[in-house]
């Protein structure tokens, strides 16, 4: 009985994704399709690109940046609380750290360090910004978290200048000071290139993620006030503080978020500094449904899907198409994670009904 | 018609609810009067102190009408949905759809065609919100995220199909479109520009103020400002805008009494997803005569925030509208010294604040409010201009200031947000 109830419910586990791939695959095809191009060749073209020694350096170094912007969202989400605010937490906290990393001059993993301690105060504080507005003004963090990317956005952009923090490299390009060496993050070399060092810190927040919430009191706080906020507050959690304290950890994870691109690669903050991280993680946080692992699948399903879309344009397909892709898959996601969930529900109700025997004469309906 | 009203599951049209009876401020029309003309006056001391005269030029208020109106929009987008008791975060998606769909459509087959595929753009992002959150139960946050992901994805891959290859059109903007026309109230534009001119302590001021309002106006804009009592008019005044609010309050009592909760919210999500793409429209046809990506800028997000400051209700909407509009309005008109010269009203309003909370035995938050006045005293005191990238923000952190001093004294719909199936209690 036990074990058959376990291979049910990987089975269901696994039909959430199952379906919304199909899905969105079906959609992108009949897009692809409008437009007259052939989906069969084009996922083909997609599928053989991807798969490229070189593209998978580009893939994991993507997913590394995408795995901590959704474990970040994550956290937030735990316990219904909506960071929508990584974008500006990540852009600030890496600003601040690449001013701090280029500014010293320390042995390499003390300076390393320093970058990664700047980076996550900054961005917990940023956040923090919203969670205080939360429980002292009663301000929905949706709003104020969205309000404050903008805001973070033009800080940096008003430091980011040459009498300020920042100097003019070349005629055209501005950047912090650049991190001396002792301040890069060393890769791992592999056949097609070199994925950042960056990818351990990450793996590590991954299961600081799962321990934290699931083997800790604050963690499973944190899961009950999400689950039921006046069950939470009846044993005693003081839901105020926790949402203060959340917001700092998931701020604190979105002040890493910039960091694999700041040690790895450009190793100072310019004004192409990539931005949009943060909403990517949204999106990557509900594919893997908050779970450290389906965070990491999801990360790197979305990268796939950008890396592989280069080749598109070869082809004569935009490759935009990919956009659309990202988009159906999140939307069919969430509605397919809820109809399992229902499956789910009315399964378990007529087993319980099955088992005391009480089973409605109609068992084909959802039970009122 | 509100003699139909079902006893108290829906508040009464008139008045906001008042907790504390007698102690609150009740916004009657005297009372608004007399706020406007005190914020006038007040605004009129303070260009004249600081000689930043763009503050109530004819031309900031012209830009910040021009502004106001996709905020507000979306903000009615917002409105809609919530009154039947389904959070929209995804307006900015269905804003960026109609910004899209109003450039094709206008481009296409001319400018009011693109007022009406705009409407049916963001009415799409609208039904998918409506299929996801009421026919599959999905949390409306997760929904509404989802779909600003999908309406960014969709018209970037549609601009790559179809403007790729026109003249100035690409991957990342339309062609320019069509305008819409625009009408100048004759005699009394003229008059009230000269009387601008002048220079006069406040008259001068409202001068300013009505030229911006009565030249130029956009069509567009016109059809906009009456989106707004026509839907308190439909909410307040007909049946089936007591149906849809009753939605959003307590949707089982509303089932049980007939009302078919599903159909009202879905015909509510879609009106809100036409009211966004109408805004998004208004963006891309009249504001700057172009589709370009990312140009809705978060004005999705700065609706909501409009509609929640004015607690859920259409005056109150068009109040937070005009103010964001205005905020957003500074940038293009002297931002630098604009923004500087309203930190001196910041400086006025906090230390109002300050006072009132003093007043009231709070004094914690008087002096936490008097500090930052402080703050800000100073910050005036030693500049002469803020920096543009400051400016840039300007609406942004206005809505978060705004938000943080009214958010407490504001209530939303019983049931808004909550996800709703027939026949579970």
């Amino acid at each position: 009985m036990r074990s058959r109830f376990d291979t049910e419910r990987i089975l269901l586990a696994l039909a959430a994704p199952t379906l919304a791939v199909l899905v969105a695959a079906l959609l992108s095809s009949v897009a692809l399709l409008v437009a007259g191009h052939s989906p069969l060749s084009t996922f083909q073209s997609m599928a053989s690109f991807g798969v490229d020694s070189g593209s998978i350096v580009q893939i994991l170094n993507k997913s590394i940046t995408y795995y901590l912007s959704g474990l970040a969202v994550a956290i937030g989400f735990r316990m219904n609380l909506f960071n929508i605010g990584v974008d500006g937490q990540y852009r600030i906290a890496a600003f601040f750290a690449a001013v701090a990393g280029g500014a010293v001059a320390l042995p390499a993993p003390l300076h390393v360090l320093l970058i990664i301690l700047v980076a996550a105060v900054v961005g917990a504080l940023w956040a923090a910004i919203a969670g205080v507005l939360k429980v002292t003004r009663g301000v929905s963090e949706v709003i104020s978290t969205i309000m404050l990317n903008f805001i973070a956005g033009g800080i940096v952009a008003y430091l980011l200048n040459p009498d300020r923090l920042a100097v003019r490299q070349g005629s055209q390009l501005i950047n912090t000071h650049p991190l001396r060496q002792s301040g890069w993050f060393p890769g791992i070399p592999l056949p097609g290139g070199e994925v950042y060092g960056f990818i351990v810190v990450a793996a590590l927040c991954g299961v600081g993620y799962t321990v934290l919430l699931n083997r800790t009191r604050f963690g499973y706080d944190l899961r009950a006030t999400g689950l039921s906020e006046t069950a939470a507050v009846a044993s005693g959690v003081d839901v105020r503080r926790m949402v203060v304290r959340t917001m700092l950890i998931s701020g604190g994870v979105a002040g890493l978020v910039g960091l694999p691109t700041l040690l790895g690669e450009s190793h100072s903050y310019g004004q192409d500094f990539p931005l949009g991280y943060g909403f990517t993680g949204i999106a990557i946080a509900l594919l893997g449904r908050n779970n450290p692992i389906g965070i990491g699948l999801g990360a790197l399903l979305w990268s796939f899907l950008e890396q592989s879309s280069q080749i598109l344009d070869l082809e004569g397909v935009p490759k935009e198409i990919v956009t659309i892709m990202q988009g159906v898959t999140v939307l069919s996601v969430v509605i397919a994670y809820e109809l399992v969930r229902r499956f789910s529900l009315v399964q378990q109700q007529r087993r319980v009904g099955a088992e005391l025997g009480t089973a409605a004469p109609t068992g084909d309906e959802v039970p009122a | 018609m509100t003699t139909t009203s079902p006893g108290p599951v829906v508040s009464e049209p008139a008045a906001a609810p008042a907790p504390v009876p007698g102690r609150r401020l009740r916004l009657s029309l005297p009372v608004v009067l007399l706020g406007l003309a005190g914020a006038l006056v007040l605004v009129s001391l303070i260009r004249l102190v600081t000689g930043a005269d763009d503050i109530t030029s004819s031309g900031t208020t012209g830009a910040a009408l021009r502004l106001a109106v996709p905020i507000g929009l979306a903000g009615l987008g917002g409105l809609w949905a919530e009154r039947a008791g389904v959070v929209n975060i995804g307006l900015e998606g269905m804003m960026i759809l109609g910004t899209w769909f109003g450039a094709w459509g206008a481009f296409q087959f001319g400018a009011w065609w693109g007022v009406l595929t705009g409407v049916l753009g963001g009415a799409l992002g609208g039904l998918l919100h409506a299929l996801a959150t009421v026919t599959f139960g999905v949390d409306h946050i997760v929904s509404g995220v989802a779909i600003n992901i999908l309406g960014a994805g969709m018209t970037r891959y549609l601009s790559a199909l179809v403007f790729e290859g026109t003249p100035g059109g690409g991957v990342t903007q339309s062609p320019s479109l069509p305008p819409i026309g625009t009408v100048t109230v004759p005699g009394l534009s003229p008059w009230l520009h000269t009387v601008e001119r002048k220079g006069w302590f406040a008259v001068s001021d409202v001068a300013g103020v009505l030229g911006g309002l009565v030249t130029q106006v956009s069509l567009f804009t016109l059809l906009a400002i009456a989106l707004i009592p026509l839907s308190w008019w439909a909410l307040w005044r007909t049946k089936f805008g007591l149906r849809v609010r009753s939605c959003g309050e307590n949707p089982h009592a509303a089932e049980s009494l007939g009302v078919p909760v599903y159909r009202m919210k879905y015909l509510a999500v879609v009106i809100s997803g036409g009211c966004a793409g109408l805004g998004g429209a208004f963006l891309s046809e009249v504001a700057t005569n172009i589709y370009r990506e990312g140009q809705t800028n978060g004005r999705g997000f700065i609706g909501l925030a409009a509609m929640i400051f004015g607690n859920w209700r259409p005056g109150g909407l068009a109040a937070g509208a005009g103010l964001f509009g205005y905020a957003d309005a500074l940038q293009l008109r002297s931002g630098g010294e604009s923004v500087h010269a309203l930190l001196l009203l910041l400086v006025v309003l906090l230390a109002g604040v300050a006072v009132w909370n003093f007043l009231r035995g709070r004094r914690v938050a008087a002096v936490v409010t008097l500090v930052f006045a402080a703050l800000v005293l100073l910050w005036f005191l030693g500049t002469d201009r803020v920096p543009d990238e400051f400016v840039g923000f300007a609406p942004h952190i206005t809505t978060l200031l705004v938000l943080s001093l009214a958010a407490q004294r504001l209530r939303m719909p019983a049931a808004d947000g909550r996800p709703y199936r027939r026949g579970e209690a």
